[in-house]
């Protein structure tokens, strides 16, 4: 699944790529026929309805009437599949998460159906990314066109790859692919081009020097977010351009358009936690299941408010609740959430943001601050933090790392969030005073606030991982710490246990706690968590924090990846994140970090252990090593158990996640740190 | 036969039991399956029949859960919508405005109301589709418009 490295996913991209050159060329010619359709849909007549009517298309159809299976599918063959269709209401899994983790880990188009045709329904589909809803009863016509939006992706990838330098050869490809006779859509030129290009690749080898060129779907494994994420961070995440990002990446192989494609994605997710971080209020410990409901509206409301956030700077902590209630249905509680902190900043509304800020900005306005970091939050760097965070939650592929964290925040909408603000007032947090503000959420929150608290920190923390060492720490700190917390005061991490490392220095930890929220809840932040360890390292200069947390573990992967993603970490990147979650699941504990961190590092972050055994101070470095130092934290604790099998593989965590997310009761448990931590952060 | 067919087929659409989506059913179905109405709808019944159940079963528990309610029907109608069941589908629609109103007594009524039109619809169908199979491979109906 995640190669370990860029490199490696290239040249398994490409060489696994679907296509050989004969068949591309074929397939081409046959555009759109022979598209390869995934169809995901719990209701067997549909399903079987769909099917027909996509064969009769000409497309290549595989069914599935699980979610998770199909993720599965996905990632045994990553680039199996050209396009997904999925319904929104599902038993194992809710749609718009599935097209959360797509987007992330495969960057696939995703089309959204549903009987439902509510507004907000719909807006939700837009916010997670998707490209196109379709209502229920389906006909035959509108399903004739999706090609499209596998042209369409591809163009606008093609497009970035141009700009990145290659124009030459884009041009001359364009050129090529001018006299294409592709037509029938609107993008024809450029899709003919892109369409050309990629031919072009799969026939020439000569152009492997020009990767960027082939477009072989890059996966972006918890190790390449991270990397990502530090790369955002360090170049702010205002500045952070595509071709900048690529070249302090330095991953052999990416493009351009990968980079910003896959930019864009993480600012959505950004923007999403900042929403979610906006509503403290829902920092109920419970709800780590409801986080997974809030975050879903969240998210999706994120995505909406953090835009207003972010220019609000204070994400109306009404606007998100509004959007979290409506999208959480719940989460809308705390409408006073100052949000303020939740930074909007970088609506990358992950479903979880928004939870987030709700209550960071809640509980601490500074903690806001920096939890916004984490979505988004103008706060000190938090934004980008968060971005590095989200990232590489999202690298983990959001499952329940940034869902944890996210989720955490999201569901609570506000009380993760708030949670994470909280836990850092809480005192747990944080410890440090630096934390200043963690401590206070995490104190506060007592419970397992971290998690959310983390979460949000991750996601501040990825983003802020520079800011917030200071102040955004805190927030980030806190919400680490709010893992932390868990074991501090949350200890009550429930089934986390989020040894998060006694909140103070618990920065790691809390990268963990975001997860488990991720992980109950699709945090899907939780990425954003892990980077959001680093605050709390830093914050907290925690002492390897009992990362008992086991989601902690989790999602300390996913923060681990953040925080390497952040840092400098690149070793361990995304990598961990993935493994965190499937740590975070079984370990719960740190173990799990460490494991995850391991995992994480996979990259060969050892170093980053070293350093996260001197956790606690290195939380705060970590955040900006990148989550290597949460892993170190975690690692330095948690070291014991394997935490998880080391490498749980971003699949593992993914299941560990799915897993976890599923069972939400348990994965509260575990999450406790997202249920408690966020549970009521006082705002 | 064929003639009864149509005449029987007509029938179903004008007074209100299928709706266009059936007809797109219909054009789905070729020489490679030339089955495929009938086997989406055995399959809608099968399938839907389970979510009946379950429906039933949470009528049962006072008070009612009026949030599974609901979801439940949500499932259901669409399933129903899917194979052009355009009185099913009304009724469901008309449940699930009892759901969020909170009225357990419209409930109780338009799902029996609901029961009545799935029997009958199913009854119907089955005719049809047992004359089809005995007229032979039919031409795909034209639209009923």
């Amino acid at each position: 699944m995640n190669s370990s490295s860029g490199k490696e996913y290239m040249s398994t991209a490409s060489s696994s790529t679907g296509w050989k050159a004969a068949d591309a060329a074929a397939a081409a010619d046959q555009f759109p026929a022979g598209l390869r359709v995934l169809v995901v849909d719990d209701d067997p007549t549909c399903l079987m309805i769909l099917e027909k009517m996509l064969r009769t298309c000409l497309y290549e159809v595989t069914k599935c009437n699980r979610a998770e299976i199909a993720l599965l599918m996905l990632r045994e063959n990553k680039n199996g599949f050209d396009i997904v269709i999925s319904d929104v209401h599902m038993p194992d899994m809710d749609g718009f998460k599935l097209l959360e983790h797509i987007g992330l880990e495969m960057d696939l188009p995703v089309i959204m159906m549903s009987a439902d045709d509510g507004k907000h329904v719909v807006m939700k589909g837009v916010t997670h990314g998707a490209c196109d809803y379709l209502i229920k009863p389906v006909r035959i016509e509108a399903l004739k066109n999706i090609w499209q939006h596998v042209v369409r992706k591809r163009k606008n990838e093609w497009k970035d790859f141009e700009q990145s330098g290659s124009v030459e050869e884009g041009d001359r490809l364009l050129k090529q692919a001018d006299d294409a006779d592709y037509s029938s859509s609107a993008n024809e030129g450029n899709w003919k081009s892109s369409k050309r290009r990629k031919d072009d690749e799969d026939e020439t080898d000569e152009r492997d020097d020009t990767s960027t060129l082939k477009k072989p779907r890059v996966v972006w494994s918890v190790e390449l977010h991270q990397q990502f994420v530090a790369a955002v961070n360090q170049l702010g995440i205002d500045k952070a351009v595509p071709k900048k990002i690529l070249e302090l990446m330095n991953v052999p192989g990416l493009t351009r358009e990968n980079v910003a494609s896959h930019l864009q994605k993480y600012r959505l997710y950004l923007r999403r936690l900042s929403g979610v971080s906006q509503h403290p209020s829902n920092l109920n410990s419970s709800f780590m299941s409801p986080q997974e409901a809030a975050f879903g509206p969240l998210s999706s409301l994120n995505g909406l408010d953090l835009q207003t956030l972010a220019a609000t700077g204070q994400l109306p902590a009404q606007s998100l609740a509004t959007l979290q209630a409506a999208g959480l249905g719940r989460s809308a509680g705390k409408p006073g959430i100052p949000m303020p902190s939740v930074d909007q900043r970088n609506i990358f509304s992950f479903e979880n943001p928004k939870l987030r800020f709700g209550e960071g900005q809640q509980q601490h306005v500074n903690n806001n601050k920096q939890m916004n970091l984490l979505h988004g939050i103008p706060t000190t760097m938090e934004p980008k933090q968060l971005a590095g965070l989200h990232h590489t939650a999202q690298s983990m592929g959001n499952m329940n790392v940034q869902v944890a964290s996210n989720g955490s925040q999201s569901s609570q909408n506000n009380p993760l969030l708030m949670q994470m603000a909280q836990p850092q007032a809480r005192g747990q947090v944080i410890n440090d005073s630096s934390l200043g503000h963690a401590p206070r959420l995490l104190s506060p929150m007592g419970q397992p606030i971290l998690s959310n608290g983390i979460a949000t920190n991750v996601s501040t923390k990825t983003g802020i991982q520079e800011n917030i060492r200071a102040p955004s720490y805190n927030p980030v700190l806190q919400t680490s710490l709010m893992l932390n917390f868990p074991t501090n005061h949350a200890s009550e991490l429930p089934g986390n246990s989020f040894p998060l490392g006694t909140t103070p220095g618990i920065p790691s930890l809390t990268p963990k706690v975001a997860f488990p929220e991720d992980v109950n809840s699709d945090i899907k932040g939780s990425v954003g968590f892990m980077l959001s360890y680093d605050i709390f390292s830093d914050l907290n200069q925690h002492k390897p924090q009992n990362w008992e947390l086991q989601n902690i573990g989790m999602t300390f992967d996913a923060s681990q990846h953040s925080n390497n993603l952040q840092g400098n970490h690149n070793h361990s990147q995304p990598v961990l994140v993935q493994q965190g979650f499937s740590s975070g699941q079984v370990n719960g504990q740190n173990k799990s970090a460490t494991v995850v961190s391991k995992a994480m590092f996979s990259a060969g972050d050892s170093t980053g252990h070293a350093s996260a055994q001197n956790g606690n101070q290195h939380l705060n470095s970590l955040l900006v090593d990148g989550t290597v130092r949460v892993k170190s934290e975690t690692v330095a604790d948690a070291t014991p158990t394997n935490l998880y099998p080391d490498h749980f593989g971003q699949e593992d965590l993914m299941s560990a996640l799915l897993k976890q997310q599923d069972p939400i009761a348990p994965a509260e448990h575990e999450f406790d740190f997202d249920g408690y931590s966020l549970d009521n952060i006082p705002e | 036969m064929r003639r009864q067919l149509q005449t029987m087929r007509k029938s179903l659409f004008d007074q209100g039991y299928l709706d266009e989506q059936f007809v797109q059913l219909e054009e789905l179905q070729d020489d490679a399956n030339p089955n495929f109405v009938e086997e989406v709808v055995t399959l809608y019944y099968r399938d839907s029949g389970r979510i009946i159940l379950n429906i039933e079963q949470a009528l049962e528990r006072k008070p009612f859960d009026f949030n599974k309610l609901d979801a439940y029907m949500h499932q259901f109608k669409g399933s129903s919508s899917s194979i052009g069941a355009k009185k099913v589908k009304a009724e469901s629609t008309l449940f699930r405005e009892y759901c969020r109103s909170r009225n357990g007594e419209g409930c109780m009524r338009t799902f029996q109301q609901l029961k009545k039109e799935y029997a009958t619809l199913r009854r119907k169908l089955e005719a049809y589709f047992q004359l089809a199979r005995q007229a032979g491979p039919v031409e795909t109906a034209c639209r009923p418009k």
